[in-house]
């Protein structure tokens, strides 16, 4: 593989990457919250669908964004109902917002537009155009890193920059506010957070809207800036592969920008299974690229590299004791 | 001191659950600008007014029969088994196996081998996650999660690399041989003067299914496996204390929930298309967690609610066809019928206890 | 002092959970600077009484009064606010975090982590120096000892200013010796003018520390006096509202062959913890060996081992055959299948199906039995008429078994339990804690039938953190402390102080200041376990 493919690779690895980590921060907040959430997937969707039919409609793409975060905020609002008010199991909520997306996209898709379940093209402001950060013509010439600012660094939209900027504002938020503290204690212990007079719902319903907020990025990405448009079933389980790669993190911010990367990086491969090919000498099949992120994640969780251990009161509807 | 008789767990709050989530999809019909009630009308007349449309509905109804009694299953051992797409794939690509590279005489034999077939591919591929979760303390929902990708994947690739017939476009297996075709419900029961189920998918399978029924009936209410199940379900600790090994129990009640999923092959992919094609399952794994929660865990339940849920199918077919409401409808009903009758189950649940609270006291 | 207005009036306090009626019109004044105890036995509805304090429950009648001032408390936050702290039975510490970090928690100053963590930290050196509540504010909760653990619910009332403390039966994890060092804290805290409300089921604590004492009975305030003005007697009489008898009338044993032998037992739990750290003795027919201890002491674990629920190394011989301790053949039914029969410590999570009607709890873990088998399915019939029978036995009510087991009381659901496994007429008996959370009435009926289970021949292997139930029911007692039996003793040439001792891990008579002497070996023996803790 030569430097030009190489960096061609990693900037589609950046692209690729992108939403998952946006979705792998949001699963963050949740399950830190102790609200699992495997609901990441039909939020991306149905934010993936309003941000683009709404920047198709209002021609701008900021109010198209604004709107799919909305409305994978009302998903939130429902995972919180579900779980946290009438303390419901987590797990179905979240297979039934997915459902709800999947099918109420399609529904309102061809409601709307009449195109099959899918929006027109966006094109001009309906769209984010990409960034040539500062500089980067000019140090275009700079052996080696020149080409890796400009090919790798620069020229994304700036839901990318903003992406990378929200893995260390989670963490800072997480370890080094008084929010951070609490979310992460309502997550391991609720009583101790209900008895030092927090509220726990309060904390939970926050930490299920911050989860919504990014999802909502990540479906914005998708489909206004990935793609100029939504297709139907576009998120095509990347709401998935992001919960696999907090896992994969342990639930860790810095770790989460690693795993999503991660997968993203194979993900653009499976793009070019030739370069494999050429480079180790062995067809190595799609499928098994498509498959490997949920194959490395079973080998994780079955602790034979490291032992992920969630949240200790994830899952489980917290319930006073008598 | 009981809370609320329990006929009214069973029957009334599935019934309300249900009742709301037909108030809110009737709402979702209202917004784009169709009439609810001629839909339904529309859902009646295709589904259950004539033969064919019985036809349709029953061979949904099957695929529903067999991935939501094996979430069922694997619920009674506490265990949520959303991987029932994934099982019911390989479910398919056993039956496929048997149907193309067995010469069977005569489909009952075929149809035996088939069954076996699906089941042990779909146990298999339950058995992975199944013994992470026994084992290795890996949460079975995220494994099984996964494997449904993966699953997806392989059967691509076996697909489109190993069974596609050379020359063939379409990803799918060779057609299989006529001896293992089996008869639908028009073979079985149509004469020439009454020519019912014509054209429809409903075949034999259907019977197998309600065997099936019987058969986790009386493996859960009155086997020992049946006993041990659900006393690990209700309480490991306890289990354990009795000498049950929970390790056990997780592996085998996931192997009979996967062979349960697989199984649904028979009827796809030897009963229908009589090939092995790419997107068999349709969802149908994930249709499962919704009739084994409207079902309330019980076969009969959900036998009831793997009907409903086929009528749902055949006549959102319909409603696609002669409206302009989209297939995707019926997955919203779905996922509120989920929503409700899994997950705000409290919401009904707590307003109901209370109103029999109320009636006990004046009662007393 | 009659001028004061009291810290703390509760007036006409009710409160219901359904049918249960768990509070009834309760009242009591406690005056500032004053310990106040509140006895009462297991389900006598103190916790709930503290709880409507603590804002976890609303009372359904009844005013609050704090300092003579009417106060709403519908929440904790409410609570704090008034200056109440509560340490519960069970502790509410985020395990993996530090001690300031869970000092803080709800009570940080501004948004900003780091000035609340710096300010706490100072904050809690002094208030080590002034109530001798020394911790490592940088130890995470999961490596502290269950005494430090507590010093940290202290030690997050006090950084909340409480003025009123309510202690939630503080003692039952605590060892003797941690338990002074507690009743020393709380007197510092006294002599401060801080309030204090100590909730205990043990008459020895009241007598020993509280100024005052309310005694509760089935959710009723049975009487308020002077500690001074009252004995262990009157109290215990207030409490269950008749004569105690703690001898149980049994004749004395006539131990045969050995039935278990037990040589260098060791238990390492899935931490990696050494729970049991090598324990031998031997139990004979017709004989009730007791083991006393702290709760958390090996005990448990002990149990787990012989009824086949965990597994350990070392010896076990029963009628002289040895049994496995690890791998397949150590799981519960091989356990029965060996004679051994076993009433678990927890009956709610591990001897009942709680979701189970009775009858199919009365052949739990006999399940396997070819009685109850006909071909693949099960005889559902004779297990119905099975449970009827063991039920007029035992006289469990409502004797309804197609009753759910959670619908039975505590000492209902201990003799559906009980009837299970002694009518399996075992050659050794395991009891865990047979009558925690048991009411009076069915108390005396379960310790006869044990004696008359020994009567019979049986071997019974009895745990009980009940000092008093040891004492009547044993006919040998070992003492257990960090995973080591301490010693044996004759029940008839032993008493409750030198018990207490070895419970302790003291071995023989300490003359003096015998409890500075244990503090100084408790010490000793937490520094090494925190060096353990750091090799590891």
């Amino acid at each position: 593989m030569d430097f030009a493919t190489l960096l061609q690779v990693l900037d589609s690895t950046i692209r690729l990457g992108t939403p998952l980590l946006f979705a792998c921060l949001a699963g963050l907040f949740s399950e830190r919250a102790g609200i699992f959430d495997i609901g990441l997937e039909g939020k991306m969707l149905m934010s993936a669908f309003f941000s683009a039919a709404i920047a198709f409609t209002t021609g701008s793409v900021w109010i198209g964004l604004l709107a799919g975060i909305a409305s994978s905020m009302v998903l939130s609002a429902i995972h919180g109902l579900a779980s946290i008010t009438f303390r419901g199991n987590q797990l179905i909520s979240g297979v039934a917002i997915n459902f709800l997306a999947a099918g109420m996209t399609v529904l309102i898709a061809q409601d709307w537009f009449s195109q099959g379940g899918r929006t027109p093209s966006l094109v001009g402001n309906a769209r984010f155009e990409p960034v040539t950060l500062p500089g980067a013509e000019a140090l275009r010439d700079v052996p080696l890193l020149g080409p890796i600012y400009y090919e790798v660094i620069s020229g994304h939209t700036i839901l990318v920059y903003l992406a990378f900027l929200c893995v260390p504002a989670t963490w800072w938020v997480l370890f080094r506010t008084r929010f951070g503290l609490r979310l992460r204690a309502v997550g391991e212990n609720p009583a101790a957070v209900d008895t030092a007079g927090v509220s726990v719902v309060g904390l939970r319903y926050a930490a299920v809207a911050i989860c919504g907020l990014l999802c909502g990025f990540a479906g914005a990405y998708l489909s206004t800036a990935l793609q100029a448009g939504f297709v139907k079933d576009m998120s095509a389980g990347r709401g998935y592969i992001a919960l696999a790669a907090l896992i994969f993190a342990k639930w860790r911010p810095w770790y989460a920008l690693f795993s999503t990367m991660l997968f993203g990086f194979l993900q653009a491969l499976a793009l070019r299974p030739d370069l494999i090919e050429r480079a180790i000498g062995v067809k190595v099949q799609v499928q098994l690229l498509d498959a490997m992120p949920y194959i490395l994640t079973v080998v994780i969780l079955a602790g034979f590299v490291g032992k992920a251990i969630p949240p200790r009161a994830g899952g489980q509807p917290y319930v006073k004791e008598r | 001191m009981e809370r609320m008789p329990a006929w009214a767990d069973v029957v009334l709050i599935p019934l309300i659950s249900l009742l709301l989530a037909a108030i809110l999809s009737a709402l979702v019909i209202l917004a784009i600008g169709e009439n609810p009630v001629e839909a339904f009308n529309l859902m009646v007349e295709g589904a259950l007014m004539r033969s064919a449309g019985w036809g349709y509905t029953l061979y949904y109804a099957t695929n529903f029969i067999f991935t939501g009694l094996a979430v069922a299953v694997a619920f009674h051992a506490r265990m949520f088994n959303i991987g029932g797409e994934g099982q019911a794939m390989l479910g398919g690509l056993g039956v496929a196996l048997v149907s193309l590279y067995i010469p069977w005489p005569h489909w009952s034999l075929a149809l035996l081998g088939s069954c076996v077939g699906a089941a042990l591919f779909g146990a298999a591929w339950a058995f992975i996650p199944a013994y992470l979760q026994a084992k290795r303390g890996s949460h079975i929902v995220i494994t099984t999660i996964m494997f449904n990708f993966i699953a997806a994947a392989l059967l691509n690739y076996v697909l489109v690399s190993l069974l596609k017939p050379v020359g063939a476009m379409d990803p799918a297996s060779a057609n299989f041989p006529a001896a293992t075709h089996l008869p639908t419900f028009q073979d079985m029961f149509a004469t020439a003067e009454n020519p019912l189920f014509r054209g429809a998918p409903a075949n034999v399978t259907f019977f197998i299914a309600l065997a099936a029924c019987l058969f986790v009936w009386l493996l859960i209410w009155r086997t020992r496996l049946g006993y041990e199940i659900r006393a690990q379900g209700f309480s490991e600790s306890a289990a354990k204390y009795a000498g049950i090994s929970p390790a056990r129990i997780i592996i085998i009640a996931m192997l009979i929930s996967g062979a349960l999923a697989g199984m649904m092959g028979v009827n796809t992919a030897q009963g229908e298309a009589e090939r092995l094609v790419l997107n068999s399952t349709e969802g149908a794994g994930f249709i499962g967690i919704a009739v084994a929660l409207m079902g309330r865990n019980h076969p009969l339940g959900v036998l009831l609610a793997a009907i409903l849920f086929g009528f749902l199918y055949q006549g959102g077919a319909e409603l696609a066809l002669w409206t302009n409401i989209p297939r995707e409808l019926i997955v919203v009903i779905q996922a509120l019928v989920i929503l409700f009758t899994g997950a705000l189950d409290n919401m009904v649940r707590m307003p109901l206890e209370r109103i029999f609270m109320a009636l006990n006291r004046k009662g007393a | 002092m009659t001028e004061q207005a009291p810290a703390i009036e509760l007036k006409g306090i009710s409160k219901a959970f359904g049918p249960v009626q768990a509070n009834k019109d309760i009242s009591i004044r406690v005056m500032p600077g004053t310990i106040h105890g509140i006895i009462g036995e297991n389900g006598a509805g103190k916790s709930t009484l503290m709880s409507i304090l603590y804002g976890f429950y609303k009372a359904d009648r009844g005013e609050i009064f704090i300092s003579g001032r009417k106060t709403e408390i519908p929440d904790s936050q409410a609570a704090i606010a008034a200056g109440i702290g509560m340490v519960f039975q069970h502790f509410k510490l985020v395990e993996n975090f530090t001690v300031v970090e869970n000092v803080i928690l709800g009570a940080e100053d501004g948004a900003m982590l780091r000035p609340s963590i710096s300010k706490a930290r100072k904050s809690l050196k002094s208030l080590a120096e002034e109530y001798e509540l020394n911790v490592d504010p940088d130890a995470l909760i999961e490596h502290l000892s269950v005494g430090h653990q507590q010093r940290v619910e202290i030690l997050k009332a006090l950084y909340r200013q409480a003025d009123i403390l309510i202690l939630d039966e503080p003692t039952g994890v605590l060892t003797p010796a941690e338990a002074d060092h507690l009743f020393r804290i709380l007197d510092n805290l006294r002599a401060e003018g801080k309030t204090i409300i100590l909730i205990t089921h043990k008459l020895r604590e009241i007598m020993e520390i509280t100024d005052t004492v309310s005694v509760m009975r089935r959710g009723e305030m049975t009487a308020t006096v002077k500690t001074a003005e009252t004995s262990p007697e009157e109290l215990a009489e207030l409490m269950v509202g008749r004569k105690v008898l703690l001898r149980v009338d049994k004749k004395p044993a006539t131990p045969g062959d050995v039935v278990l032998s037990v040589d260098d037992l060791k238990v390492t739990d899935d931490k990696g913890v050494h729970r049991v750290k090598g324990v031998s003795f031997e139990i004979r027919k017709g004989e009730i060996l007791g083991i006393a201890g702290v709760a958390g002491n090996g005990q448990s674990e002990l149990m787990e081992v012989l009824g086949g629920i965990a597994q350990g190394t070392g010896t076990i011989t029963m009628n002289g055959r040895t049994i496995a301790l690890a791998g397949r053949d150590s799981d519960g039914q091989a356990r029965r299948r060996a004679g051994i029969a076993h009433v678990p410590e927890d009956r709610q999570r591990e001897g009942l199906i709680m979701d189970y009607g009775a009858w199919e709890n009365v052949v739990f873990g006999y399940h396997l039995d070819p009685k109850w088998q006909s071909g693949f399915l099960m005889r559902n019939t004779a297990i119905v008429e099975e449970a009827q029978g063991k039920m007029e036995r035992f006289d469990v009510r409502p004797p309804n078994p197609k009753l759910a087991a959670k619908n039975f009381s505590g000492g209902n659901q201990q003799k559906i339990v009980l009837a299970r496994e002694i009518e399996q007429n075992p050659d050794l008996l395991l009891v865990g804690q047979p009558t925690r959370g048991v009411d009076i009435g069915a108390i005396e009926f379960i310790h006869q039938e044990i004696i008359r289970l020994r009567d019979q021949g049986a071997a019974v292997l009895l745990v009980s953190v009940e000092l008093d139930e040891i004492m009547a029911l044993s006919d040998r007692i070992a003492v257990m402390f960090d995973g080591r039996i301490m010693g044996f003793r004759d029940p008839a040439e032993t008493n409750e102080r030198e018990l207490g001792l070895l419970m302790a891990g003291i071995e023989g008579e300490v003359d003096g200041d015998e409890w500075q002497a244990i503090d100084r070996q408790l010490e000793r023996k937490e520094a090494e376990e925190a060096r353990e803790a750091g090799d590891a």
